[in-house]
């Protein structure tokens, strides 16, 4: 099955690809031929049961894991098969981790440099000033010289969100970037998020942020045992699931 | 009472050792300014071996690491100063020195540079990767300076057992510290050239030791 990339929310072309995607850990088949457009500005939401591929999917789209075979294509250049310049590629794929992955030993500011400084060579006071930028986007630019340690875990959520957008993304990969937060700070995390996709950020989210998708999703994606059983915008999915798993899954967040 | 302080305390024959003491001091000195950056050198290039993906690589590291940890550093230093020369290859007490405890010191860093680089948690590299950091980037910028700095009180503590190890230098007569005292004392039949030596040790050595106090309490806290 092959999405057409003109879907509901997508505003013109296709930002991100994956095409026939498999992969296996050991015998174990993870994902078994998954196919997804998401387009430009459009902020896809994948839902599933735990051990449905949904994070091995993400993981997937920028080679943190490889796939075993299919294609992924950001803006229409290739990012698997060999010859490929992953560290070139990579920082046009933001990533976000559910523990956030801050680095201990660096400040805000030095987190959201070190790959303007070390990947795209900007001198030292262009990184800062694009660095201060990232960190204003996020509303922390007044702790850009807090470390981690000082820092909530929403506060360093949100830092590792302006780490991303430091280098200017075409996509911005969650991975349940919500699950280890305590529940009040989830909510600036998600406006963050809203804002992002309000200035035209294209966005592929595992999430178990059930209301948070009803309302800011252009489109869900339901996936079981590697693959998608179904996809649809979120009035669909939440309101009138056409699989029989895909209702079951749902009920037993609905109660 | 008075014996003893004639035998191990004696003012007047530490004077009289006090220079040439001061002189192995010096060497003592040496050897570990070049010995300390060495191992380390060696250390962290063996410890990179024994977690890479290249499995052969890997094996060497480890083995490396292995033999020089098991083997006495005397034996290794007897061996280097007076068995090489059988096989043709006769160095000076300085080089067989630096050679043994460079091996010797280079296993032992290794190991505490391993443990450094396992307790970077996976995420890291993740995430530094994900930002387009190549792999020796990620090394260098994000996973060594964690590694350094959660084993620190093990290096610091390793650098004083380098300092002490040089104490050995003296079985192939290199005038380090200990060995110079130890000529004062075979020469006057008094054990305070010892003392003043041991005393130099305590000198140099506390300040270090009082500084890894300081970063254990840091971590433990």
């Amino acid at each position: 099955m092959m999405l057409s990339p003109d879907l509901p929310g997508a505003s013109s072309g296709v930002a991100l690809s994956i095409e026939n995607l498999h992969k296996s850990f050991g015998t174990e088949p993870v994902l078994k031929g998954l196919d997804l457009a998401v387009g430009r500005s459009e902020m896809v939401f994948v839902l599933g049961p735990s051990g449905s591929g949904k994070s091995t999917m993400l993981r997937c789209c920028n080679r943190l894991e490889e796939p075993d075979s299919g294609e992924i294509f950001i803006e229409g250049d290739r990012l698997t098969g060999p010859g490929v310049d992953l560290n070139k590629i990579r920082q046009r794929i933001g990533m976000v981790f559910q523990s956030f992955n801050l680095y201990p030993h660096l400040n805000a500011l030095g987190n959201v440099t070190l790959a303007l400084r070390q990947v795209q060579k900007m001198p030292r006071a262009q990184a800062e000033a694009a660095g201060l930028d990232a960190l204003d986007r996020v509303g922390l630019s007044a702790r850009a010289r807090h470390y981690p340690a000082q820092l909530s875990g929403g506060q360093q959520q949100r830092v590792a969100i302006a780490r991303a957008l430091a280098l200017k993304p075409s996509v911005m990969l969650f991975d349940e970037p919500t699950s280890a937060l305590d529940p009040e700070l989830v909510g600036d995390v998600l406006d963050v998020m809203r804002d992002m996709k309000a200035q035209g950020m294209t966005m592929l989210v595992v999430s178990h942020e059930m209301k948070f998708a009803r309302d800011a999703a252009d489109r869900v994606i339901f996936m079981d045992h590697g693959r998608i059983v179904e996809t649809g915008p979120p009035e669909q999915i939440f309101g009138n699931p056409q699989e029989d798993r895909t209702r079951a899954f749902l009920s037993r967040f609905h109660g | 009472m008075d014996a003893l302080v004639e035998q191990f305390f004696n003012l007047e024959i530490m004077a009289k050792a006090l220079p040439l003491v001061l002189k192995g001091l010096g060497i003592t000195l040496l050897i570990c300014a070049v010995v300390i950056p060495l191992g380390l050198a060696g250390g962290l290039l063996a410890a990179l071996g024994s977690v890479s993906r290249n499995r052969a690589l890997r094996w060497i590291s480890i083995g490396f690491v292995d033999v020089f940890r098991a083997l006495p550093p005397l034996v290794l230093l007897i061996f280097i100063y007076a068995g090489l020369p059988f096989a043709g290859l006769s160095l000076s007490p300085f080089v067989a020195v630096i050679i043994g405890f460079f091996l010797n010191n280079s296993a032992y860093f290794a190991e505490i540079l391993r443990a450094g680089l396992l307790s970077v948690p996976k995420g890291q590299i993740e995430a530094a990767r994900s930002t387009g950091l190549g792999r020796a980037q990620t090394l260098i910028w994000v996973t060594l300076p964690q590694a350094v700095r959660n084993v620190l009180p093990d290096l610091l503590s390793n650098v004083v057992e380098v300092v002490k190890l040089t104490s050995l230098a003296s079985v192939v007569s290199l005038g380090e510290m200990l060995h110079a005292a130890g000529l004062v004392r075979s020469i006057t039949y008094n054990a305070s050239p010892l003392v003043l030596a041991a005393g130099l040790y305590l000198v140099l050595l506390w300040p270090l030791i009082r500084v890894i106090g300081r970063f254990e309490r840091r971590i433990t806290h």
